[in-house]
């Protein structure tokens, strides 16, 4: 248990030492991806498998889709051509294949070695996290819904494109 | 039983936030501050997750889904602030927005 928890942190630190180094963005994401699926192994390690599917589902899945998503909008049109060949050559996907093959062989070996005596000693169920969070932190969960709620309005009222309101003639005169 | 000390965890959590800092001071590009920040709050979300489970209390797990919701609102308003600072500026450089001009 303690060599899964140390491999994944190297893992976790070399990946995200490759994200605040690379040049290219969708580089450097799939290397946060990386990151952030390591912090996920270590809190399975930890004990806390709900948290861990957490990550993967939203901080992996939504919020890098987001980041994606972002990025597309952002193209460039004939350098977006350009990179879009440069990303298919394998010396782009080798580094972060390589290193989540280090994390999908732990995943692996957590399944096979069934010692669940060593994790559920220190685990804490989804239970008790579900428990606390609709009773201790009621209060919290409904800050953090006002809280989403003003991250939609404020998203969508930033990414509404306003629509310039100039008379025509003015218009190619400005054009020109 | 052997468990993780508490000790390599938050050294672990310190390690990735201070690269996530760095990584922040370092880069002039907007998306890259942005992951730097996501980066940041992940650690600080993973000492928190480290704690709770030294003493075997649900909190440390509570306050991680409060940070992971707030990184999704300020991720959702930071990339929407990043189409329109493209759109103005037709850069991603931070420092082209230097200048607080409506």
């Amino acid at each position: 248990m303690m060599i899964i928890f140390y491999i994944a942190a190297v893992v976790a630190v070399i990946s995200t030492l490759l994200v605040i180094t690379r040049t290219n963005v969708v580089h450097a994401l799939l290397y946060l991806v990386v990151s952030l699926l390591s912090a996920a192994i270590i809190f399975f390690v930890m004990g806390a498998p709900f948290i861990a599917a957490l990550e993967v589902i939203i901080y992996a899945g939504a919020i890098m889709v987001l980041f994606i998503f972002v990025i597309m909008m952002l193209n460039i049109g004939k350098q977006s051509q350009q990179q879009e060949s440069q990303w298919l050559q394998p010396k782009t996907w080798i580094g972060p294949a390589i290193l989540v093959l280090i994390l999908f062989a732990e995943f692996i070996y957590l399944f096979i070695s069934t010692t669940p005596d060593i994790i559920e000693s220190a685990m804490v169920s989804p239970k008790d996290v579900g428990m606390a969070l609709y009773g201790n932190y009621l209060l919290g969960v409904e800050l953090s819904a006002m809280l989403l709620l003003t991250g939609i309005v404020g998203a969508y009222h930033l990414g509404h494109r306003t629509k310039k309101v100039v008379h025509r003639f003015l218009e190619e005169e400005k054009s020109v | 039983m052997m468990t993780i000390p508490l000790e390599s965890g938050l050294i672990l959590s310190g390690i990735l936030f201070s690269l996530g800092l760095v990584g922040v001071l370092i880069r002039r590009n907007i998306i890259f501050i942005l992951m730097s920040i996501e980066i940041m709050l992940n650690a600080a979300g993973m000492a928190f997750i480290f704690a709770g489970a030294r003493w075997g209390q649900p909190d440390g797990q509570v306050m991680f889904v409060f940070i992971l919701t707030m990184a999704a609102a300020e991720v959702s308003v930071g990339l929407a602030l990043i189409l329109q600072i493209y759109s103005k500026f037709k850069s991603l450089d931070a420092d082209a927005a230097s200048k607080m001009r409506g």
